[in-house]
């Protein structure tokens, strides 16, 4: 049997875990040094936080850290006893676990858990589990929960759409001054979103590496690299870390360094992570000489709307246009689009079964792609954190067979 | 003259296959996969060779398949038991065709063009329903051996469906089956009809239909079952058990050969 080939790591990932560190110990500060803290979901309006003083916390965050450290499969149960269902998002599922066990992957950053919450804000863009899970936060804690209600399935995202959304965000202006004490700036919310768009500028730059052939970076280092942008957009540290990032990319195209050696085939990631297994499924490929070199999911927070000289309607148009809350046409232009930008050999649908939202393969997509695109598909049954979904010896069959049809086409 | 050989560690059984350079089976074997994956290779090989008189220096190369290909110390490569299949299915039945191999703990759906390459594949999710595990189950709640199942359901003279999904549940059902004093026979033929809706949802059928596999190999009722419920006939190759592992001993025939045994 060979040994187990090893991912490349990245000259940046010390920055890396050094910015991440220190936004934990921020937060981990906050109660002590007075900051308020409003805990958001990962596509919510976390410039406007920003903008009013708040450190932003994001739940979505530390589900994935509890998935990725494989503390989630013992968390979710204890959650499922108070009457979460196992078939809702396990992500909610093992936050709450943790909260109720109080166990959690933040002690080994030197916080004794989550930081306490002054308000939560959610957007539904991603999906209705969000509410449900911050109000849970919100009755424990007895804060309030604010929300936007984003439409769902949209196709051409209308006018009409984005004045809706807009005016929700303006809406939460009010009560979130009152729980920050303090006026809104607009000057300071052009500063922020204008970080927030240079940070989606160098985050997409990033995810493009991967068009080159070789790919420089994968699907599995992207899942890692993706952190400040989802915790710190809005924040010169952000910036600072995909420059970085981006040019050590640059880098390693100009000498040829391939993330996977020997890339003979290229392959995109339609769902979540399964945080759980990103090491042996990144090994897999690697193993394979196969490059899963892009994806829905890190995409996902790519913000291009974002104008600081129209903040509201360009955070509504920003957080609307995203793919989770798209029709099933708009969903297959973009992976059309993908699929020919990447250069791409076949399409990976990953079937989450706790997050149906995330799971575009129920209604026939692939199908529909591997027709219009003329590639090949592989669905995968598992889930983001739930393992006792996953059937490793089934899913690893499932990825070698598919490489072995690629090869004989 | 040079030798080539398949082995098929499936979670049942292993099975092995010796071909000569003009693709003949020279010589096959069949056991348990038990629980150490290596040894039931060794002894499959060592009873293969001895009946067809060769030594393991006239073996050219080797290609290991099925749940214990990486535990197959002596193969020269390893593929999957999709691929497998879906070669030594094309060897007997060489133009388009969706094979259906029903396995002891899965079941594959594999389509292949004109020119045997496959086009798409499927296999079922993570549960054991439509698969041989399903019928172990269900013949262990019957008390009945395995090797009864096909007997008695070719007796068979009236339809039950069974509506679970789930193993577990179907076999709850069968025990109301037998509460409302249904005949046996008649519970085994639902068991089987069982097994072939779980596959016919699967996926759908391109060209003909070909079932490969243990469990379509000692219950040819299901050939028939699959054949009605697909509404084209099933084709089923010879040995079907060991098409997996024929499927292996063609690709090793490919490879540029070295002595490995």
């Amino acid at each position: 049997m060979s040994t187990a080939p090893e991912r490349k790591e990245f000259e940046s990932s010390k920055k890396l875990r050094s910015v991440m560190g220190q936004y934990f110990a921020q937060l981990g500060q906050a109660a002590q040094q007075g900051q308020k803290v409003a805990w958001c979901t990962s596509v919510g309006p976390a410039e406007l936080l920003r903008a009013l003083g708040f450190l932003v916390y994001f739940p979505e965050n530390h589900g994935a850290m509890l998935g990725a450290t494989r503390m989630a499969t013992e968390l979710i149960p204890l959650a499922n006893a108070r009457g979460f269902s196992p078939d809702i998002c396990s992500y909610l599922t093992s936050d709450i676990g943790s909260f109720i066990k109080g166990e959690t992957p933040l002690k080994k950053l030197g916080l004794s858990g989550p930081p306490r919450p002054d308000v939560l804000v959610f957007n539904t863009n991603q999906c209705r589990d969000v509410q449900d899970w911050f109000q849970f936060y919100s009755r424990y804690f007895e804060v309030p929960c604010l929300g936007v209600f984003t439409p769902r399935a949209i196709g051409s995202l209308s006018e009409s759409i984005i004045d809706d959304v807009a005016r929700q965000l303006e809406e939460l202006v009010e009560p979130l001054e009152k729980i920050a004490a303090m006026r809104l700036d607009p000057g300071r919310l052009s500063e922020v979103i204008e970080l927030s768009r240079q940070c989606t500028v160098l985050w997409k730059a990033v995810l493009e590496t991967a068009a080159q052939r070789p790919s420089p970076i994968t699907f599995f280092d992207g899942t890692t690299q993706m952190g400040p942008a989802v915790v710190l957009r809005g924040e010169q540290a952000a910036v600072e870390y995909y420059q970085v990032l981006l040019d050590e990319l640059r880098q390693r195209i100009a000498d040829g360094v391939a993330a996977v050696a020997g890339e003979r085939f290229r392959l995109y990631w339609e769902g979540m992570p399964i945080w759980g297994k990103l090491r042996p499924l990144a090994e897999q490929f690697i193993e394979l000489k196969t490059c899963v070199v892009a994806s829905t999911y890190c995409n996902s927070w790519v913000f291009e709307a974002l104008d600081p000289a129209d903040p509201f309607r360009s955070m509504a148009r920003a957080y609307t246009s995203i793919f989770i809350c798209r029709s099933d046409p708009e969903k297959e232009d973009y992976i059309a689009h993908m699929a020919q930008q990447f250069s791409i050999d076949g399409i990976i649908f990953h079937d989450a079964k706790t997050c149906p939202n995330n799971s575009n393969n129920r209604y026939g997509m692939p199908q529909r792609l591997r027709d219009r695109l003329g590639k090949p598909y592989l669905i995968i049954n598992g889930d983001l954190n739930d393992l006792r979904l996953y059937s490793e010896e089934q899913t690893r069959t499932n990825i070698q067979a598919f490489v072995e049809q690629l090869a004989e086409s | 003259m040079r030798y080539f050989c398949g082995i098929d560690i499936g979670a049942s059984a292993a099975k092995l296959v010796i071909i000569d350079q003009q693709r003949q089976v020279v010589a096959k074997a069949v056991r348990r996969s038990g629980v150490d994956y290596t040894l039931a290779a060794q002894r499959c090989l060592e009873e293969a060779l001895a009946a067809s008189a060769l030594a393991a220096t006239q073996l050219a190369a080797a290609v290991s398949t099925g749940y214990g290909r990486d535990n197959v110390p002596w193969a020269t490569e390893r593929r999957t038991e999709i691929a497998c299949h879906g070669r030594g299915a094309f060897h007997y039945f060489p133009h388009r065709m969706t094979v259906i191999d029903i396995g002891a703990q899965d079941s594959k759906v594999i389509h292949l063009d004109e020119q045997g390459r496959r086009t798409g594949f499927k296999m079922n999710r993570k549960c054991a329903a439509g698969t041989g595990a399903f019928l172990e189950e269900i013949a262990l709640r019957l008390d009945l051996r395995l090797e009864q199942l096909n007997e008695l359901a070719a007796r068979s003279t009236k339809h039950i469906a069974l509506n679970s999904f789930c193993t577990v549940f179907a076999a709850t059902e069968i025990l109301e089956r037998i509460r409302a004093g249904e005949k046996v026979e008649d519970i085994v033929r639902a068991a089987l009809h069982s097994v072939v809706k779980r596959v016919v949802e699967m996926d759908t059928l391109h060209g003909p239909l070909v079932l490969t596999g243990g469990v379509v190999a000692h219950n040819p009722v299901l050939a028939q079952l699959a054949s009605e419920a697909f509404g084209t006939p099933a084709l089923v190759p010879p040995d079907a058990q060991f098409v997996g592992a024929l499927g292996a001993a063609l690709f090793a025939a490919e490879l540029d050969g070295r002595p490995t045994c």
